[in-house]
Formats: structure tokens, C-alpha cells, sequence
């Protein structure tokens, strides 16, 4: 279990180290740096100082662990476009993308594993029928479309809810909240929707066919031929032995939660994360690129390790052979 | 998967008609449909030039008072009737959508090859080889893994971008979104033909072919590689569909094809604007057109999935 863990840890590490080494070589190769900090009037007595200043005259080796110190301590130089320090604009960003991701994450994890326990039972009905065939069609329709169809809806034809924006944020300091105002809370429900939805239909049809499977094992029949209730079959017996692959695909689908909230985000104009990244390719900002690539991968990573830990610890089938072969 | 049939040697029609493969497809009217479908739209995309009423992206063709014709009607001021009506510029949507499949299917497939030919080489490579290079292509694949697709691709588009001198941008764009959609997907195809290589590897026939003295290349690309293309075909299917999305959502975001060359996603982002102003043709048609080649070419692939897993059926 220890030597799993320390393993795993390791493997983390390892991850973070290449994603660091592609945001560096974002860093020095793609423009010049040089080019970018100073403007047209500059002489060479002025490049060599800087130059030397920046530690550009050091080796490969030196600089990436310069680099590494850096962004260890939330340092990533300007934003090419807004001439104010990286770490700033994220963490003034960062409230918006995470209120979001974990209002859709909620809303995808509730709504599906209600809806797939609902399939399942319900394998024959006309309801259930219908939810899986519009399942499907969830599953092709790109995010971004799903986004213009609700502002169409909701806020073009029915005028209900805004199309664009956060509403009105209450500060709190440290953290902005649109969870406080009613305008903040209205702007809040298309953007969950259309992020969360395809995660909702994912979970949905996993729950599903886990259900299908575990209600066709013995165990459940003999439950069932024991004369115990259909209702206590179904969630007490039936529903625990579903949720460890739920949770492993759930913890994973936060990072593709979060890497999908960029599309939500630019169709929203939601000010998170995503949509300074996206403005940032556009722009070809260099800095704000690379810390938001070591800001999300330490997420990913994290949320991997967590994962990893957790269906470890919730089946206790898997701690014998894991420890043992690797995997 | 190993032990699938590849489907009945072509070589005489009867024996094609009869086989399994074609059998399941007679009766899968999905699939009928689907493919009925796909290979409309990519035969309309492909003979776009012939079947549009004008070049969209001619300017001479163009008239500014044609701008916002509703679709059926005619133009108060020129007369001029467009089936699917105009954007802000005069430009007829149905031309501009059928030039757009053209380089939304183009980027796709392009896109879906390259992935297929990194793939499939690096799996083969990785299941065959073993060792040191197996765990260099696995970790690699791993890691990756770890980063949803779309991300990658955005990320190898921005950094291609700005290695790009700003005066060629727009043109390179086209191949730029090829690499990075083609270099996020390699992924699936290496560990499905790794596994499957891992299987074939230890059968009899390749030992045959060893002790024969033929090289490992010669055993991979003659003998190993014809009997992993199976679910080969079924990813690169479903992968097409994925790469279809994957380039119209970076052209939606506004990283991906330049208006000058407009994608389908392109044209969403542009027909978006006119959402609010109740132009809802610029931007429901090309939405439309996107959807029905993404669902058919899905159907299809899990159609294909179904057909060639013989377990499944």
C-alpha cells in the first residue's frame, strides 16, 4: 500500500516536472524573450544587460530550475497583454471558473446517478427509453452548441436569463462570489447547464450499465428470491456496488470539467480562467499560457492522485493486487 | 478482438454481399441512414464548386445589398432569392456551408490520419518491441492521457501560433489545427494497437514468420498490422466524429480556422453575433449541418463497433 502510494506520488511529480519543462520551453523558445520586454529603441548594451538580468545567459539546465523555483512560488513574470503579474489576473480569475465547475459537477453527479438508477429499473419503459435516446444526442452535440441553444431559449426568445456574465459578485476579500445576489445566482444556472450536461449524460449512462449488470448477478437474485423488497435490492444492494467506477469517472470528468469550462466560458463570456486562456492563444501571451497550463496540471494531477487513493480505499478487492503486479 | 473474421475476401461480389459484415449493415437501418448521410454531405463538400450558386469567397460574385436576405425570400432591394438566405456581407449561407464542410471534413480526416499513423506506428512499436521503448511510449501516452484532448489541442495550437510569424498565421492556420487535433488523438489508437500487438505477438503464425528469419519490421507491417486493423477502424470512426467537433469548437473559440477560411465553427461563431438581432439563419444552418455530420458519423462508428466485436452480438 505505502510503496503504491510513494510510487504514485512519484509518478505525480514526474508529470509535473514535463508539464513544467513545456511551459519553460513555451517561455524561451516561442518569441523572444527579449523582444517581447523591451521596445523598439533599445541599443546592445541594453540586451546584454537584460539578458544577463533574466539568467538567459545561463545554462538549459540552470534556468529551467530558475524557472521551476518561480513558479514554485506562484511567480510568472507579465501578462504580455496586460503588463500586470500573471499570478494576479489568476487569482482574481480563478473564483469564477471553480464556482462554476463545482455547481456543474454537483448538478452532473446528482442528476446522473438519479437518471441512470431510473434507466436501469425502469430498462423497459417509454420514459426511460427516451432519456437514453436523447442521451445520445446529448453525447454528439458539441458543448458550444448546447451553450447557444440555451441563450437562444432562455434568453433571446424567452428573456428569462442573462446571456452573458457573472451578475452582480459580492467581494469578499480573498474570494468573489455570485452565489450572494439573485442576478449572480440567475447568471450562474445556463452556464452550469451547458457544462454540466455532458458529464450528466457520462455518469447517467455508466450508472446505467452498472445497474444492468450488478441487478444480473447472483447475489441479487438470491435477494431477491429471499422475498427482500425491490426498493432495498435496488439501493442497498444494487446502488453501492455501482459507485466505484461512478467515483473514479466522476473524479476524472473534473478535470474535463474544468478543461471544458473554456468552451462554456467563451460562449458565456463567463470572466473564469478558461476564458483569459482562450484570449491568451489568441493574443499569443505567452506568460498567461504557461501558468495556466502549470495551474490546471497541478489540478489534473492532484485530482488523479486523490482518485487513485480513494478507489483504493473504497474496494478492498483491488488492495491485494495493486501492491503486488503494479497495474 | 483478436480472433474477429476480417471481412470476406472481395474478391467475388456474392460471397461480399453475403458475409457477416454486410449482412449486419442490410440490417442495421441506422447504419443505412447514417451513411447515407455522411456520404451526402461529403459528396456535396467535395463538389461544392459545382453545386453552389456562387463562390463566397469571390468578392466580384458578391453584392453588399444582398446582406441579411431571409431564407426563401427575395431581396427587397435586388430581387435575388437564396434558399438558405445571407449573411451580413451578401454571402449566400448554403455556399458558405458547403465550403465550410469542405474544411471542416478536410481538417477532420487530415487530422484522424495523422493520429492514426503516429498511433498505430508507436503502438505496434510498443507491443512489439517491448521493453525501454514500451515504457517511453506508454508513460508518454500516459501523461498525455492525463490532459482532456481539446486542451492539448489548444495548447499545441497557441504554441504553433506563436512560433508562426504573424503574416502567415491565417494561411498556415488550416495545417496548424491538422497537427494539433492529429497530435492530441494519437493516444487511443497506441493502446488499442498495443494490446492487440501483445496478443498476435505470442501466436503461432509470428513465431513462424521469426524463426523464418524475417525482421521485426517486415513481421510488423506484413503480419501483425492486418490483424489489429479491426478496432483500428472503429476509433478512427468515432475519432472522426471527436476531430469534427474538436475543429469546430477551437474555430467557435476563435482558435482554429480564420474567417478568411471559414470552418463550420467558424461560421457558428460568426452567425452567433446575428443571434440577438434575430438573424437566426447565419447561424442555425451551419449549426444544423454540423450536428447531422457529427450524429451520423457517430451512429455509424458505433454501428461499425458493434458489427466487427462479434462478443457483442
Amino acid at each position: 500500500m505505502l510503496a503504491y502510494i510513494i510510487r504514485r506520488v512519484a509518478q505525480s511529480i514526474l508529470v509535473l516536472l514535463v508539464v513544467g519543462l513545456v511551459a519553460f520551453a513555451m517561455f524561451r523558445f516561442v518569441g523572444d524573450p527579449i523582444d517581447n520586454m523591451l521596445g523598439q529603441e533599445r541599443t546592445q548594451a541594453d540586451i546584454e544587460r537584460l539578458r544577463e538580468q533574466l539568467g538567459l545567459d545561463q545554462p538549459f539546465i540552470v534556468q529551467y530550475w530558475r524557472f521551476l523555483e518561480q513558479a514554485i512560488q506562484g511567480n510568472f513574470g507579465l501578462s504580455y497583454r496586460q503588463g500586470r503579474p500573471v499570478s494576479d489576473i489568476l487569482i482574481e480569475r480563478l473564483p469564477a471558473t471553480l464556482e462554476l465547475a463545482v455547481v456543474s459537477g454537483l448538478m452532473a453527479l446528482v442528476g446522473g446517478i438519479a437518471l441512470g438508477i431510473f434507466t436501469a429499473i425502469r430498462r423497459r419503459g417509454v420514459s426511460a427509453n427516451v432519456i437514453m435516446t436523447l442521451s445520445l444526442v446529448g453525447v454528439s452535440l458539441p458543448t458550444f452548441l448546447i451553450g447557444i441553444l440555451l441563450i437562444y431559449l432562455f434568453s433571446v426568445e424567452l428573456g428569462w436569463l442573462p446571456s452573458f456574465g457573472r451578475g452582480e459578485v459580492t467581494d469578499l476579500g480573498w474570494w468573489t462570489t455570485g452565489f450572494l445576489t439573485e442576478s449572480g445566482l440567475k447568471a450562474l444556472i445556463l452556464p452550469a447547464i451547458t457544462l454540466g450536461l455532458y458529464q450528466m449524460t457520462l455518469i447517467m449512462r455508466l450508472v446505467r450499465t452498472e445497474m444492468l449488470e450488478v441487478l444480473r448477478m447472483d447475489y441479487v437474485r438470491f435477494a431477491r428470491a429471499r422475498g427482500i423488497r425491490e426498493r432495498a435490492i435496488n439501493f442497498r444492494h444494487a446502488l453501492k456496488n455501482t459507485l466505484v467506477p461512478v467515483i473514479t469517472i466522476t473524479g476524472l470528468q473534473l478535470g474535463s470539467i474544468i478543461a471544458f469550462a473554456i468552451i462554456t466560458e467563451t460562449v458565456f463570456q463567463w470572466p473564469g480562467v478558461g476564458l483569459l486562456f482562450i484570449n491568451a492563444i489568441q493574443f499569443v501571451d505567452i506568460p498567461v499560457m504557461a501558468a495556466y497550463l502549470m495551474l490546471i496540471s497541478v489540478m489534473f494531477v492532484g485530482i488523479n492522485l486523490i482518485v487513485d487513493m480513494l478507489y483504493f480505499a473504497i474496494d478492498p478487492r483491488l488492495r491485494a493486487d495493486r501492491t503486488q503486479g503494479g497495474h | 478482438m483478436s480472433d474477429t473474421p476480417a471481412p470476406a475476401p472481395q474478391s467475388r461480389l456474392r460471397r461480399a454481399w453475403d458475409s457477416d459484415f454486410t449482412w449486419s449493415f442490410r440490417h442495421a437501418p441506422v447504419a443505412i441512414v447514417s451513411s447515407f448521410v455522411v456520404l451526402v454531405l461529403i459528396l456535396a463538400a467535395l463538389l461544392a464548386p459545382l453545386i453552389t450558386p456562387h463562390d463566397p469567397f469571390n468578392p466580384a460574385t458578391l453584392n453588399l445589398m444582398n446582406g441579411f436576405t431571409p431564407p426563401g425570400q427575395a431581396n427587397a432591394f435586388t430581387g435575388d432569392t437564396f434558399i438558405l438566405g445571407t449573411d451580413d456581407q451578401g454571402r449566400d449561407v448554403f455556399s458558405t456551408i458547403l465550403y465550410g464542410m469542405r474544411i471542416s471534413l478536410f481538417v477532420g480526416f487530415a487530422a484522424v490520419l495523422l493520429a492514426m499513423v503516429i498511433g498505430v506506428t508507436l503502438g505496434l512499436l510498443a507491443g512489439y518491441l517491448g521493453g525501454w521503448v514500451e515504457s517511453i511510449i506508454m508513460r508518454v501516452a500516459d501523461v498525455q492521457l492525463t490532459f482532456p484532448a481539446i486542451l492539448v489541442a489548444m495548447l499545441i495550437f497557441g504554441i504553433a501560433k506563436g512560433i508562426t510569424p504573424p503574416e502567415y498565421r491565417d494561411q498556415m492556420a488550416i495545417w496548424v489545427l491538422i497537427l494539433a487535433i492529429g497530435l492530441s488523438d494519437w493516444v487511443q489508437f497506441a493502446r488499442v494497437v498495443r494490446g492487440a500487438t501483445l496478443v498476435e505477438k505470442s501466436k503461432e503464425y509470428v513465431q513462424a514468420a521469426r524463426l523464418i528469419g524475417r525482421s521485426p519490421f517486415s513481421i510488423m507491417l506484413r503480419h501483425i498490422l492486418p490483424n489489429v486493423l479491426n478496432p483500428v477502424l472503429v476509433i478512427a470512426t468515432i475519432s472522426l466524429a471527436l476531430a469534427i467537433i474538436a475543429e469546430a469548437t477551437l474555430s467557435f473559440l476563435g482558435v482554429g480556422a480564420p474567417p478568411t477560411k471559414p470552418s463550420l465553427g467558424t461560421l457558428i461563431r460568426i452567425g452567433q453575433e446575428f443571434m440577438f438581432s434575430g438573424e437566426w439563419w447565419i447561424l442555425f444552418f451551419p449549426a444544423l449541418a454540423l450536428l447531422a455530420l457529427a450524429l451520423s458519423i457517430n451512429l455509424l462508428g458505433d454501428w461499425l463497433r458493434d458489427a466487427l466485436n462479434p462478443r457483442l452480438r
